[in-house]
């Protein structure tokens, strides 16, 4: 009995105090990016003012003043926005399709689709600049929305057909004796049900497509350009003002930070979905 | 109306033919009766008139209209689901409503409807309430709501009662029976337990593998079973069947003989046996004998209570003129 207890009261310590640890280190680089972005360039690379140091607002201000915050921030709306939405415009028909009407290659077309992830990025960046150059797209709103569309629909196909084959085929079935059609079914029964997997995986998207750096910094130079393309323009040949970078990805980062803040308990219900019976 | 026809239907799943040419009629106003063991096709069959599954070959007919392609929605049926398969997200109300919802019906109309159905299923005061709220016997009250409220054709029953207790299967068993007599639409009702089939059906199809066995009424299958399976299916406990010696002298292969059929006595009889397990029920009394030399257990049905116990030596005699005669292609002689 001693020694149950004994463990239950180092259970008890032992598992916060880890928890917080944890918690801080992951918590560690946002908070030193935060910092940062109140100090100016040359005191950020000072060790003297790493805590102490008198704050400022002026990288925020030169970053609207001079920078145009608002106009790639609007441009990383916009295109996080159509992209989630034409996502799952294009992802509910398709996991639909496969979690209640599944053929035999359904598993096959699931895993093709994964293994599109697979291709490094970097092996189609030529044939993709020179194509969306040629067809005229390049820098567009349209081509980083399709873009981020194909890059995310994979993994918002798995995840909905995941939930979607949590749903029990009687129920869909009930909707077609009840005379509903395939939209109706959709409309009707299952974006109802599966309501807390189509939010979680809408927010995920739209949290990769917020996040994406990669295609969005290479084929935009400013009238689609988002914030990782701003992000990336702080870079300059005498080297990184980090005062500056900080306010920018403070500025970048925190509307997607605030909305996983508020949507936190959603986000870890639509993860956990199906994870237990 | 509500007849159902159908012509050499079959249904194959890749290369496994789970359907082979089946013909069926189901009369306008019938109370049918799909039974089986598992994995005999019943429900393949119920969903196959549904339009849940797409028939391979064949035809079905509704009221002499071909309807083998037609969608389920717009087959005049109505179904309820086994596991009842109401829509979680809406409150009974909305659930009752959907249907007719689908169907364009005037809201007062539907109203009208949904409090008809609620008065006739005692759910007056749950309509406002959401599926998971409700007891199974009330949720699959809603889901034969859901069925009325359409004035459909014909109602298909899939084993609606299986995820029920059995004391409510009992009280639910009557409550579609007598719906079934008020309303004298035509009911096609799966299940595999044959005492459902036994209770409800005007007729019954009993299915083996796909093929059906036998149709006809409850009594007929009982007292005229067409072959070995469909006398081993019906009637419970099981028939006790007898080859050998037994069987040859009655000019057959296998003779049965049901529980029911059979006396028994402590001190005289046509065959001696012990006594392995005496079910003592109050109104009927089980007696599984051993040791008989005809089968290893012969089973007997004896109404009342009798005074035998584990061990006891016991005396059976088969009355005459109940004896199933079978040959050795399973089927009956008469």
């Amino acid at each position: 009995m001693a020694i149950v207890a004994q463990t239950t009261k180092f259970s008890k310590i032992a598992w916060p105090v880890l928890a917080w640890m944890v918690g801080l280190l992951f918590f560690f680089p946002i908070f030193w990016m935060v910092l940062t972005s109140f100090k100016t360039d040359a005191d950020a690379v000072k060790p003297e003012y790493l805590f102490w140091f008198k704050p400022t607002l002026d990288n925020y201000l030169n970053m609207t003043e001079n920078y145009d915050y608002w106009r790639f921030a609007r441009n990383s709306v916009i295109t996080s926005v159509f992209a989630t939405v034409f996502t799952l415009f294009v992802g509910i028909p398709a996991a639909y399709a496969m979690a209640f009407n599944p053929s035999r290659a359904t598993k096959d077309v699931l895993m093709w689709m994964l293994s599109t992830k697979m291709l490094p990025a970097a092996a189609v960046l030529y044939p993709m600049t020179f194509l969306t150059k040629s067809l005229g797209l390049f820098d567009t709103h349209f081509l980083i929305i399709m873009v981020l569309s194909l890059i995310n629909l994979p993994i918002v196909v798995w995840m909905l057909f995941t939930y979607f084959k949590e749903i029990p085929k009687d129920i869909i079935e009930a909707g077609k004796m009840d005379g509903v059609d395939t939209l109706g079914e959709i409309k009707e029964i299952l974006v109802p049900l599966a309501w807390g997997g189509i939010a979680s995986t809408a927010l995920l998207c739209f949290i990769f497509c917020w996040n994406e750096a990669y295609w969005t910094v290479r084929l935009t130079t400013t009238e689609a350009a988002t914030l990782s393309k701003l992000i990336e323009g702080n870079r300059a040949p005498e080297g990184l003002f980090f005062g500056r970078l900080s306010a920018v990805s403070t500025a970048a980062v925190g509307p997607i930070v605030v909305l996983g803040w508020f949507c936190q308990k959603q986000l870890v219900q639509g993860l956990t979905f199906g994870a237990v019976k | 109306m509500g007849r159902i026809s159908l012509e050499n239907v079959t249904k194959t799943f890749g290369t496994v033919e789970v359907i082979p040419p089946l013909n069926l009629t189901i009369e306008d106003g019938e109370f049918a009766v799909f039974v089986g063991p598992s994995g005999c096709g019943k429900s393949t069959l119920l969903r196959l008139i549904a339009g849940l599954e797409e028939t391979t070959s064949g035809r079905i007919l509704i009221d002499d209209q071909d309807m083998t392609e037609v969608p389920p929605s717009k087959r005049g049926l109505a179904m309820v689901f086994q596991s009842y398969a109401l829509y979680p997200h809406m409150t009974v109300r909305k659930n009752i409503a959907f249907p007719m919802r689908m169907a364009g019906i005037d809201e007062a109309e539907q109203e009208k409807r949904i409090n008809a159905a609620a008065a006739a299923l005692n759910l007056t005061d749950y309509l406002e309430r959401k599926p998971g709220q409700l007891s199974g016997g009330q949720r699959q009250r809603v889901a034969i709501g859901r069925a009325i409220v359409r004035d459909p054709s014909a109602f298909l029953f899939d084993e609606p009662l299986s995820n029920l207790d059995a004391a409510l299967r009992v009280g639910m068993r009557i409550e579609i029976s007598e719906m079934h007599n008020r309303m004298a639409t035509t009911m096609i009702y799966v299940t595999h337990d044959q005492v459902e089939a036994m209770t409800m059906a005007d007729k019954i199809v009993v299915l083996q593998a796909g093929v059906i066995e036998q149709v006809g009424s409850p009594l007929d299958l009982y007292h005229r079973p067409r072959n070995k399976f469909v006398a081993g299916f019906i009637g419970s406990p099981t028939m006790n069947f007898i080859t050998g010696e037994e069987a040859t002298k009655r000019g057959a292969d296998t003779i049965g003989i049901r529980p029911e059929h059979t006396e028994v006595s402590t001190t005289e009889g046509m065959w001696k046996g012990t006594v392995g397990v005496a079910e003592h029920l109050g109104s009927d009394t089980f007696i599984h004998v051993h040791d008989t030399g005809l089968a290893e257990t012969f089973t007997v049905r004896i109404s009342g209570d009798i005074a035998v116990r584990h061990g006891d030596t016991v005396y059976l005699t088969p009355q005459p003129d109940q004896i199933h005669k079978f040959g050795a292609d399973g089927l009956r002689i008469e």
